[in-house]
């Protein structure tokens, strides 16, 4: 039976507070890691975890930690990327309203184990809540030792701080949160530099993703041999899906990596709205390609959606329905992605400009022949060309878009109107 | 606090003073309901940082609103989730009701509507945001309940909440 850990204060009355956290244990892994680990063992746990980014890009998190330089001269820093921006995603915004100690002490260990003394979790500005639980649960750890100047009477010293966005996607993307942080407009940088020998203010720096760093404080306390066993042995552990759409219980779920996406969609969150039948799935966020209906019997974890052409993404499972116009569904995503550009390249900035209007037209019934052939020219166009991976995330979608449901362009083409409506 | 003392005391958070440009604006938005130019200059001064730094970043980020918004700002999410969801049926619906388009503001000043992009709240789509709150599992009754309870609170704010929002156009 799986029992998780990500979760388990989700409906604990007060699971915000220190004295709730404190009473299941919290703040055990930090003593431990500080009285019986040197950093380099916690380097050395996390990688034999196993434990892969849960922001999505799936990079092994103790490699990540071990590309830091051990002496660098300068101040390292720990940055947490809680900017959760992508479409159908909401698991890092429930785990620091409802448990937001789980963060902190994941930051405190991880900020130990890289030797940085200083750490922002970048937080979206709309998750007003999440920073105020968040900002609670900072002061409750300083006031009680588990951070501040000399870490439970250790020699480790860390503070860290909330930083705000301000409403941009983009900064997502590692290095335009660190720009964003060093407070300029988000853009993302050219690597190398790595971040890890030269981020935020030219110092070495890691990021990680708020469930990434959440899952530390469990691989420390029942170690790397519990999380390895949970889920595929090449990308294992607890994992958070955030399930929306048109499904009868949207939600989020803790569920073993690798579980079946029929099942997390059918069994867990109960399937299609009544009377309806379920025409395909996203599986992890909208720059995920989705997957039609026929091939929901893949696992969930970065391997197999990789195989199966898409990605797991930040596992936001967005289910759609055979009521849903597909020309719709990819005109909504490519705005998103058009409002979203950064500007800083031609192909994303300009490309999804010229894609925008002719899904546009082509939704409005007014395509013309050809405009499927102009958006696989486009796609084209954008993809492994933009600076970062926000362009390719477009063009991903709408090809999948497109390679499944055609049809569904041809026809409003040659109808010249929306078969849906 | 004053402005200056808030602004100077989130700075502290930082090595560097532009770094602390980002939360400033917001610290300023939360006193003046939005950014106008005297105020990013304001903030530009406490700060000691480059002028240009503090307006780049107000015309970036879609949180800064350089121009004036209602009361409440109604921050309708339309992204996919919620689009499945039907939002458009309730972007219609506030439209009809406040006689606004999305974007608008209505002529009282007390809302302004917008269709944001998706607010991470898609577990309880159709979502909106007003404010600091989060109102989700919209449906048409439940947006009107919610008009009305804004409008309630208006009528108990002082006058002093409300000379702090600028009418529309100015």
């Amino acid at each position: 039976m799986f029992e998780p850990v990500l979760l388990r204060n989700m409906d604990v009355a007060d699971g915000h507070l220190l004295s709730t956290y404190e009473a299941g244990g919290g703040y055990q892994a930090l003593a431990k890691a500080l009285r019986e680990h040197t950093p380099d063992d916690i380097i050395g746990l996390v990688k034999e975890s196993n434990l892969r980014g849960r922001g999505g890009a799936g990079f092994p998190t103790g490699m990540k930690w071990s590309f830091v330089p051990k002496r660098a001269g300068k101040p390292k820093y720990l940055c947490c990327n809680a900017d959760e921006g992508e479409p159908g995603t909401f698991k890092d915004r429930i785990i620091m309203e409802r448990d937001p100690h789980q963060l902190v002490e994941g930051m405190a260990i991880s900020a130990y184990a890289i030797g940085a003394e200083t750490a922002y979790v970048y937080v979206r500005g709309e998750y007003v809540l999440a920073i105020e639980r968040l900002e609670q649960a900072i002061a409750e750890a300083r006031a009680k030792g588990y951070l501040g100047t000399g870490v439970l009477g250790s020699a480790f010293n860390f503070n860290m701080y909330i930083h705000r966005g301000a409403g941009a996607y983009i900064c997502g993307e590692e290095t335009a949160m660190l720009d964003s942080l060093e407070g300029k407009r988000a853009q993302p940088r050219l690597k190398p530099p790595f971040p890890a020998v030269e981020g935020l203010y030219a110092s070495p720096t890691v990021i990680n993703n708020v469930e990434t760093l959440a899952c530390v404080p469990h691989i420390v306390v029942r170690g790397p041999g519990w999380f390895r066993g949970i889920g595929p042995d090449k990308s294992p552990g607890p994992k958070l899906y955030c399930l929306s759409g048109q499904v009868q219980k949207p939600g989020l779920y803790e569920l073993p990596m690798g579980i079946s996406l029929r099942e997390l969609v059918e069994d867990h969150a109960g399937g299609p709205l009544p009377g309806r039948k379920i025409k395909a799935v996203i599986p992890g966020g909208v720059s995920a390609p989705l997957i039609p209906e026929r091939g929901l019997d893949v696992g969930m974890d970065f391997d197999s959606l990789a195989a199966a052409g898409s990605m797991l993404g930040s596992a936001g499972v967005i289910v759609i329905d055979d009521s849903t116009c597909m020309v719709k569904v990819a005109t909504r995503i490519i705005e998103f992605f058009h409002h979203e550009s950064c500007g800083k390249c031609t192909p994303c900035r300009e490309g999804l400009d010229w894609v925008v209007k002719v899904l546009r037209r082509v939704e409005a019934g007014q395509g013309v022949p050809g405009d499927v052939e102009e958006l696989e020219a486009l796609c084209k166009g954008i993809f492994g060309n933009s600076f970062c991976a926000l362009g390719d995330g477009a063009a991903m979608g709408l090809r999948a878009a497109l390679a499944h449901f055609e049809h569904e362009f041809v026809a409003h083409i040659k109808e010249q109107r929306c078969p849906f409506h | 606090m004053t402005m200056r003392e808030k602004i100077e005391a989130a700075a502290a958070a930082y090595p560097d003073q532009r770094s602390a440009i980002m939360p400033a604006l917001l610290i300023a938005q939360k006193e003046h309901g939005h950014l106008p130019g005297p105020v990013l200059e304001e903030v530009a001064n406490i700060l000691g940082v480059e002028r240009i730094w503090v307006y780049e970043l107000a015309t970036f980020y879609t949180l800064f609103n350089t121009e004036p918004v209602g009361m409440f700002h109604l921050q309708l999410c339309d992204n996919v989730s919620c689009m499945l969801r039907r939002s458009e049926d309730l972007l219609r619906h506030v439209e009809a009701v406040l006689g606004i388009r999305n974007g608008g503001t209505t002529a009282d000043g007390l809302f302004t509507l917008s269709t944001v992009e998706c607010l991470g709240a898609c577990e309880m789509a159709p979502v909106m945001q007003v404010g600091d709150d989060y109102h989700g599992d919209l449906d048409i009754a439940r947006i009107d309940a919610l008009l009305e309870r804004l409008r309630a609170t208006v009528g108990k704010a002082t006058g002093a909440d409300l000379a702090a929002v600028a009418p529309p156009g100015e």
